[in-house]
């Protein structure tokens, strides 16, 4: 193996696949066969790169050559950059010899589309294919769907991996025909759903005979853009919310945009990415995947952004104070999770700590509820509790001032007085 | 009658259940349970030895399991904290365990019970770190060999994850600060103690006893790391958060920021 060859195609092709922000191994349920390489569980970050994302798969491209000329794309046609192309066998010895030294998860593989979507999608089925059948490799594999592939591919392609996922990039339609007018909004979907299809048929057939082979056991994700077209937050979470609801996506990414391209329809080279509402996308996520929120009740016509200065739990109870406050030792489960400030964890703390006594503000603040939120919204086992009649403005205010968070200098909009 | 006693173990986590079950025998309230060559004994408390009865340990593991699930862990992983008196501590929770109707384990409003369920968490976060963490380099005689120095006794823990894991390679994982080690020879894991030398953290400098191939792949993750970094969005207090510094020089990514 030529070592320098490769450390240059590693250099180009990883640095062109770390724009793809999903790095999950986890979700996946396959296990070391017959004493071979590898096994998946809860998923593993083996180490962090320095702007803080994780490293838990191997994640390269096998080309950044590509006939589309997407506008957000750093590997677009037009856009001169050094290109290269992995053969598949280094690949293979990449993935083998990273996994054996436990630097890694597994491999995510994806592609710049040459030739046509399909010819692509055969050479990525043909890496996963030989890391499963010549080397028993039974740890992590991620592989790119390429839009436009053909069902029959699909289908191979899910014998292999563990997860699938196609990038919509563009919330919106319209972004795309903008920013991407090669691509179709179908050529997205038709592998979308190609592949939700066979989970689905699998399954059923797993019913029946137990020994049915595996089929993309993670499931489906997907990746949008955040700031490109003026999207609002309605349109983004709105369009998560309909792949979570009609694709059984898995996951659903949101990535900042991180400007690479002078193009006129895009934000300029050295704009901010927008991070802290990045990070306000993913809480909103949370809350409608795990605290049993609906996305209208946080997102709706009147309130199609949501707010920088708060995170979305708060937003929302500050709206809706007729359900406040709760009183911690007799509310249900459902309202103790939409209490700001209460997280699962601490959620399965009270209902568990209640069945033996009352719980007082000194039991709330060891558990780890953050009470500086919390205290508005609640009543305990206390003669001391918030008695003043607050309304929504006040309360924020409030908060605001006990808090200091990391983002603060982002959204401090008072004019400071000497500079 | 008894209330309060030192009980003095070997160290071993079936000692210390002996010890337990000689406690709760005799009926201690408070006992004092140490390990033996850490002894801080009372001036007037009394002091028993306490030998290792693998069946006596048994029947308090068996007991633990029967009242909860949660609480046979909670008390393994709590142990092998190794914390100044865990073991008292220990002896109360399991007290209370037994001493309650429902199952105490979930009592989140005790401070024992809350106290040992944060001592769980923090192993356990070890225990997934050193999963995470662990870089093996390939030696010349084809053993993939790695130094380790977890904040708590882990090894134990993490057998099970690389057994299922390098089922085809032979492995060494050696904890340097409690000075023993796993060694898993394609059949079974082994408990060893190695006399080394010197320490194979991942130098800079290249040692002979690896293969000249593992440089070159240290070489390409150490440039796949660096690529798959976005520039401009540097978040050096979120990259130390996740990866403190005690760990980096056993990681070779990082080898050339020491």
């Amino acid at each position: 193996m030529d070592f320098n060859r490769i450390k240059e195609k590693l250099n180009i092709l990883a640095d062109a696949a770390k724009y793809d922000v999903s790095c999950s191994s986890s979700g996946s349920n396959r296990k070391n066969k017959d004493n071979g390489l590898g096994d998946t569980g809860n998923g593993i970050c083996h180490t962090y790169t320095e702007d803080g994302r994780c490293v838990s798969l191997l994640k390269i491209l096998l080309t950044n050559h590509c006939i589309f000329d997407c506008a957000y794309c750093v590997t677009r046609k037009s856009n001169d950059i050094k290109r290269a192309a992995f053969k598949i066998q280094e690949v293979v010895d990449l993935t083998i010899n990273f996994y054996r030294r436990n630097y890694i998860e597994g491999l995510f593989l994806s592609s710049g589309i040459f030739k046509s979507a399909d010819y692509t999608m055969e050479r990525l089925i043909a890496v996963a294919k030989k890391l499963r059948e010549e080397e028993n490799f039974n740890g992590y594999i991620h592989l790119k769907s390429i839009p436009g592939a053909s069902d029959e591919l699909m289908y191979e392609a899910g014998l292999y991996a563990d997860r699938l996922s196609v990038n919509i990039e563009i919330p919106t339609i319209s972004g795309l025909k903008l920013l991407a007018p090669d691509k179709k909004h179908e050529d997205f979907i038709k592998p979308m759903l190609k592949v939700k299809n066979e989970i689905i048929r699998y399954n059923e057939e797993r019913k029946i005979i137990r020994s049915t082979a595996k089929y993309a056991p993670a499931g489906q994700s997907t990746q949008m853009i955040i700031g490109t077209t003026g999207e609002s937050d309605k349109d983004i979470m709105y369009s998560a919310t309909h792949f979570y609801k009609n694709y059984n996506m898995k996951r659903v990414y949101y990535s900042g945009y991180v400007p690479i391209s002078t193009d006129s329809r895009l934000p300029c080279l050295g704009s901010e990415v927008p991070m802290l509402r990045e990070n306000r996308l993913y809480q909103t996520d949370w809350l409608l995947r795990f605290y049993g929120f609906s996305v209208n009740e946080i997102l709706d016509a009147d309130h199609p952004n949501l707010e920088m200065d708060i995170d979305p739990k708060l937003m929302w109870a500050l709206r809706n104070l007729n359900h406040f406050p709760v009183d911690i030792n007799k509310a249900e489960s459902r309202m103790l999770a939409r209490i700001p400030g209460i997280g699962m964890g601490s959620v399965q703390k009270i209902i568990n700590g209640r069945k033996f006594r009352n719980l007082s503000w000194d039991h709330l603040k060891k558990m780890g509820v953050a009470l500086n939120r919390a205290k508005y919204f609640i009543i305990c086992n206390s003669n001391d509790w918030e008695r003043r009649d607050l309304d929504a403005s006040k309360i924020k205010g409030m908060i605001l001032q006990s808090q200091n968070g990391k983002f603060k200098n982002h959204y401090n909009n008072q004019l400071s007085l000497f500079n | 009658m008894n209330t309060t006693k030192t009980l003095i173990y070997d160290g071993s986590f079936n000692g210390f259940l002996t010890a337990v079950f000689i406690g709760f025998e005799q009926k201690i309230t408070h006992a004092d349970i140490q390990r033996q060559g850490q002894i801080q004994s009372g001036l007037f408390t009394e002091t028993e030895i306490i030998f290792t009865n693998v069946e006596k340990a048994q029947r308090v593991w068996n007991g633990i399991r029967k009242k909860s699930n949660s609480a046979i862990k909670n008390v393994y992983f709590a142990f092998l904290s190794e914390q100044n008196t865990i073991e008292a501590l220990l002896y109360h929770y399991i007290q209370k365990l037994m001493g309650s109707k429902y199952n105490g384990a979930m009592d989140f409003g005790d401070d024992c019970v809350l106290k040992i369920n944060q001592l769980t968490h923090k192993v356990g976060r070890e225990k997934h770190r050193m999963e995470a963490f662990v870089r093996f380099q390939l030696t010349k005689d084809e053993v993939y060999f790695s130094n380790i120095e977890p904040d708590f006794d882990v090894l134990p823990l993490i057998s099970k994850h690389f057994r299922n894991r390098y089922a085809d390679q032979q492995w060494i994982i050696y904890d340097l600060k409690r000075k023993y080690g796993l060694y898993y020879d394609m059949n079974t894991v082994e408990m060893i103690s190695l006399d080394l030398t010197d320490i194979h953290a991942n130098n800079l400098e290249k040692n002979s006893v690896f293969t000249d191939a593992e440089y070159e792949y240290q070489e390409l993750w150490n440039n796949y790391f660096k690529s798959t970094t976005i520039k401009s969005r540097i978040n050096t207090k979120l990259h130390v958060q996740h990866v403190p510094k005690r760990y980096w020089k056993y990681l070779s990514e990082k080898k050339e920021t020491i």
